[in-house]
């Protein structure tokens, strides 16, 4: 979130899209509840059905799966036509003013620069024209039709409400209300927020949705403000943390570029990533990369990351190809893996195309399972009847299942959506031989790199040389692990020389050996230390920051500015700079958070800013952009800099409303598929019924089915279908039935109901089918099939999740 | 001591049982009901983290047991915090039945091996889990990293294995996992984020 829960509760209007915060998130929900309680505050609910969000909405309004850019296109198209935008926000807190270049340009489905052969865009036309000086080049006025302005109001003029309405099924009355209420919010005293979740993000056109509602809030004003932002609901305690701390394959540590190929030289990593403003006076924060990345190599590497070394820069391997986890079970699949380390996760029961999967499994050598239950996945092996139709004697791979600790067992910190790092405690004691996550892998590291010393191999030097001084070896504690994370002077840290005062001796800042108040004080020399700049300063000298439980909130507007430690510095929401005006006074002064007061930025919050930059010096307050300011028109995207409607890759229409005349932006250009994958999308005539999966509020995953209360209030496995549906198929309520896609089954109870009904999509009636996820064959509910047997292999284009909220199913009675 | 069967109640609503009121010299003229002390009196209350949503509330786990050397802990109670300023004491269905998956028929207690081609778990000891899985590890690392690419680069990576991170586990805990692994040589790591 660039917000955070609590601050939910200081909202004007709330959108519920592409997620069911009542539903999956009751706890944080609350705090709607309080907005709308307190501040009379109103909620309007999106979504393809009538969920627990909606039924308490003061608005809900149906949309077709995959149809979310084109509603929100229509979003923007009325706010840009009926000037509700923020306008003095929109000038000078975005990219509005500057010019695109001459060869940018649409037509009919694709961007200038697509490549139809490789599936990808040449860049070269997008982005900002730039002066001789360097800097963007920009039209004040905002009438030159080249400039981002202009280019936004003609892309989205085709996202009219008839187009909308016709795309969506979203009757074009309800399409208009939800403009109206958003539209409110761009004066400068209202705000909106968006609560969001897996229903924007599992789709292959996932960012792009996402993308689009940060556009709505720029043009409205809404970010950086208490009640604003873009917040996603996200799904699991850590994958926050987690996601912060970088276990994937294109980020280290606080999300810094993993180096690639072409990263030849270290020199040229660095300069590469070093991005330098694009404008004069622009903080540019992604400048300092180098002090991040050396800081972190020291962390890793110790000692023996030296400058000569390029503090070992070769150690780390380098990324060729895509390696998030549908490519690394194609690769499995095609033969091409060894060894799986699988912790904390069931990919069988939670990727896409079960039958896949297992044949990639079946082709591991071996498979490490790390996990306090037992799960699917571990048991891919053994046969469960029609649940997991496999013979155990055909599959060759050695499976180890070790036992871990559950959260209740183990100490550390979790982030929560809202970047809030906490603290919690073990309660000591773990059943059987179950350990610790850390002490796991710390006990494999130090098996290995004892082998390593003994016997030699393959580039033995960053095993023998991974810094680990950890006072016992197989168990790192998490106190020494923050600690190392949040970073430390190596050696004495001095103040740079000042200028004024070139012949004053340097002051002493920092002592080797001391925690460092901030990554501000992060270097590129190695004399720093530091796992994870972003959560720099979270163990700082005063102790563990994250174990910080006072429950003041002196400004009343939820910040608690001592309850653990907020991601990054302490700020409590993003971009806080910009609730105020371009000189320094809030936007709103109800709602106050951060000002200029003459001599340093101050509020309730850190503020997210030079603490000392005056506003004449017009520094934007999206300080990680090199422009300064946020991206309406974004090069960083796949398919696009603004985003466009595609239809899902198993859609029921077989064209793209857009671009009617082009076949080949039916679906996202830009994504990848499979061989094989392609061929495994099945057609409209065969299932002509979208198909999505989604959560209960009792149920989490594949998770709580082990847990009897949670078993006990949903035992047992069903599909939603409307009364309409039921109708045409001859299906009544508690009835076995059969939902297929082209890819496998699953059999179920139906039920039937009110809060789904079929949309008019261009004058033809599409019905849904809802299969929640919750069941497999392990655990103390009822068994039952793995709704991913259903689910197709293709993921959004610049993230790779898979489209899980949107294929084709057909269903029959059983 | 003398007292009525109200005066009794009273005294015994605040905490203290009958047995320890017996203890102290004081005894009912009549024999009542056993009162039994209030459930959490003397349980340790641990701080920690719903595991499930990253709402991520606050909660506390009640464990009985004194710690001695024989005396196992075990979590009778889980609630909501109430100082959480998130959550503020309250949990949902999933975080209600906490208690039910930390004490799950299926949690895994011990380190088991499923040989190739077999239908069936056996159990091992964690030296030979670790020894095995290390085994296994060093060979494929030893055979497949990728020094040096086709153009020259070097590039060290070892994409024959992959790992995919728990989002229950401490960030502590995950970022050990990516020193650990990015130490390898491993490029195939992922996480729930992705999906």
């Amino acid at each position: 979130m660039t917000n955070h829960w609590v601050d939910i509760k200081n909202t004007d209007l709330v959108l519920i899209m592409g997620g069911n915060a009542a539903e999956a998130h009751p706890c944080g929900f609350k705090w709607v509840t309080e907005a709308m309680q307190q501040r009379k505050a109103k909620l309007i609910v999106v979504d393809p059905r009538f969920t627990r969000s909606a039924a308490v909405a003061d608005q809900y309004a149906p949309l077709r799966n995959g149809t979310d850019i084109a509603f929100l296109g229509g979003v923007i198209n009325y706010l840009l036509t009926n000037d509700k935008i923020h306008h003095e926000y929109v000038k000078h807190y975005t990219d509005a003013t500057f010019l695109t270049k001459e060869g940018f340009g649409f037509d009919n489905g694709f961007y200038s620069g697509y490549n139809e052969q490789k599936r990808v865009y040449d860049k070269s036309t997008w982005g900002y024209q730039l002066g001789a000086d360097g800097y963007v080049v920009a039209d004040e006025t905002m009438q030159d039709p080249r400039c981002v302005y202009q280019q936004l109001k003609k892309h989205y003029s085709r996202y009219t409400p008839e187009q909308v309405s016709k795309i969506t099924g979203t009757p074009k009355d309800q399409f208009l209300k939800v403009c109206e209420q958003i539209a409110s919010t761009s004066k400068p005293d209202r705000v909106m927020t968006i609560l969001y979740a897996l229903g924007w993000t599992q789709h292959s056109v996932g960012a792009q949705n996402i993308r689009t509602m940060a556009m709505i809030q720029l043009l409205l004003g809404n970010m950086g403000r208490p009640g604003g932002g873009v917040n996603a609901l996200r799904g699991h305690a850590n994958v926050q943390g987690i996601t912060d701390m970088c276990l994937y394959s294109e980020v280290l540590p606080g999300y810094m570029g993993a180096p690639t190929d072409a990263d030849t030289t270290f020199a040229g990593y660095v300069k590469a990533r070093a991005l330098k403003p694009l404008r004069p006076n622009q903080m540019s924060y992604w400048q300092n990369f180098g002090k991040f990345f050396v800081s972190l190599q020291k962390a890793w590497f110790g000692p023996a990351a030296t400058k000569e070394n390029d503090f070992a820069y070769d150690w780390l391997p380098k990324k060729d190809a895509p390696y998030d986890v549908l490519a690394i079970f194609e690769r499995m699949y095609q033969g091409k893996m060894n060894g799986f380390l699988c912790q904390g996760f069931n990919p069988l029961a939670a990727l896409p195309n079960q039958k896949k999967l297992s044949a990639a499994l079946s082709k591991l050598k071996y498979l490490v399972v790390m996990d306090p239950l037992t799960t699917e996945t571990s048991e891919f092996w053994r046969n469960f009847g029609a649940l997991n139709d496999v013979d155990p004697a055909k599959i060759q791979t050695e499976v180890f299942r070790l036992p871990a600790t559950c959260f209740a067992e183990e100490e550390g910190s979790f982030t929560n959506s809202g970047r809030v790092a906490s603290w919690k405690h073990s309660v000591g004691v773990a059943p059987g031989e179950a350990k610790a996550d850390s002490e796991i892998f710390a006990r494999m590291f130090v098996k290995l790199r004892e082998m390593y010393r003994k016997e030699g191999g393959t580039l033995p030097e960053p095993v023998l040389n991974l810094y680990w001084p950890y006072q016992k070896a197989e168990q790192p504690t998490s106190d020494e692990l923050l600690r190392e994370i949040s970073g430390k002077a190596l050696v004495d840290l001095l103040s740079p020389p000042d200028p004024k005062n070139p012949k004053e001796p340097p002051k002493l800042l920092l002592q080797a050996g001391q925690q460092v108040p901030l990554f501000a004080t992060l270097r590129d020399d190695g004399s720093t230390s530091c796992g994870n700049w972003l959560y720099s300063g979270c163990y700082s000298q005063a102790g563990n920051l994250t174990a910080r439980r006072s429950t003041s909130d002196p400004s009343g507007l939820g910040t608690y500015p001592q309850w653990g430690y907020s991601w990054p510095a302490n700020r409590r929401i993003l971009y806080n700079r910009a609730s105020a005006d371009p000189a320094g006074k809030p936007w709103d002064v109800a709602r106050a958070y951060e000002r200029w007061d003459g001599a340093k930025w101050t509020g309730p919050d850190v503020p997210d800013m030079a603490p000392g930059a005056a506003p004449e010096q017009n520094v934007g307050p999206f300080i990680m952009n090199p422009e300064g300011v946020a991206r309406l028109h974004a090069i960083g995207m796949a398919e696009g800099p603004f985003p466009e409607h595609y239809e899902p890759f198993e859609n029921p229409l077989g064209v793209n409303l857009m671009c009617p005349t082009n076949p080949k932006a039916v679906s996202n250009p830009a994504a990848r598929v499979y061989k094989g994958d392609l061929e495994a999308f099945g057609k409209p005539n065969e299932f002509p019924f979208v198909g999505t999966t989604y959560r209960l509020t009792e149920h989490h995953h594949f998770w709580t089915k082990h847990a009897r209360s949670n078993a006990i209030v949903q035992p047992a496995p069903f599909v939603e279908i409307s009364e309409e549906l039921a109708k045409e198929k001859g299906i009544s309520n508690g009835q076995m039935v059969k939902v297929k896609s082209n890819r496998g089954e699953v059999k179920a109870a139906a039920v039937v109901t009110k809060r789904i009904r079929p949309w008019e999509v261009n004058g033809k009636k599409v019905h849904m089918v809802g299969v929640p996820i919750h069941w497999g064959f392990k655990g103390v509910t009822q068994n039952g099939y793995l709704a991913n047997a259903l689910t197709p292999y293709v993921g959004d284009a610049n993230c790779q999740t898979p489209e899980f909220k949107a294929f084709l199913v057909n269903i029959e009675k059983a | 001591m003398d007292m009525n069967r109200r005066q009794f109640f009273k005294v015994c609503a605040g905490g203290l049982g009958a047995s320890s009121l017996a203890v102290m010299g004081f005894s009912p003229t009549e024999v009542l009901a056993q009162v039994r002390g209030f459930k959490l009196d003397r349980t340790t209350e641990t701080r920690s983290t719903c595991p499930y949503c990253s709402v991520s509330c606050g909660v506390i786990m009640y464990t009985r047991g004194d710690g001695a050397k024989n005396n196992k802990p075990a979590i009778i109670h889980i609630e909501g915090d109430p100082d959480n300023p998130v959550n503020r004491g309250t949990l949902c269905p999933k975080g209600a039945g906490l208690l039910d998956m930390i004490q799950s028929p299926n949690r895994t207690k011990y380190p088991e091996v499923r040989a190739p081609g077999s239908n069936e778990w056996k159990r091992i000891s964690w030296d030979e889990a670790i020894e095995r899985i290390a085994k296994h590890m060093k060979a494929d690392r030893d055979r497949n990293l990728i020094k040096v690419n086709e153009a020259g680069t070097t590039v060290n990576r070892w994409n024959t294995v992959g790992f995919l991170a728990s989002s229950a586990a401490s960030n502590e805990s995950g970022y050990l996992s990516v020193k650990v692994t990015r130490g390898l040589g491993m490029v195939a790591i992922d996480t729930q984020a992705r999906i």
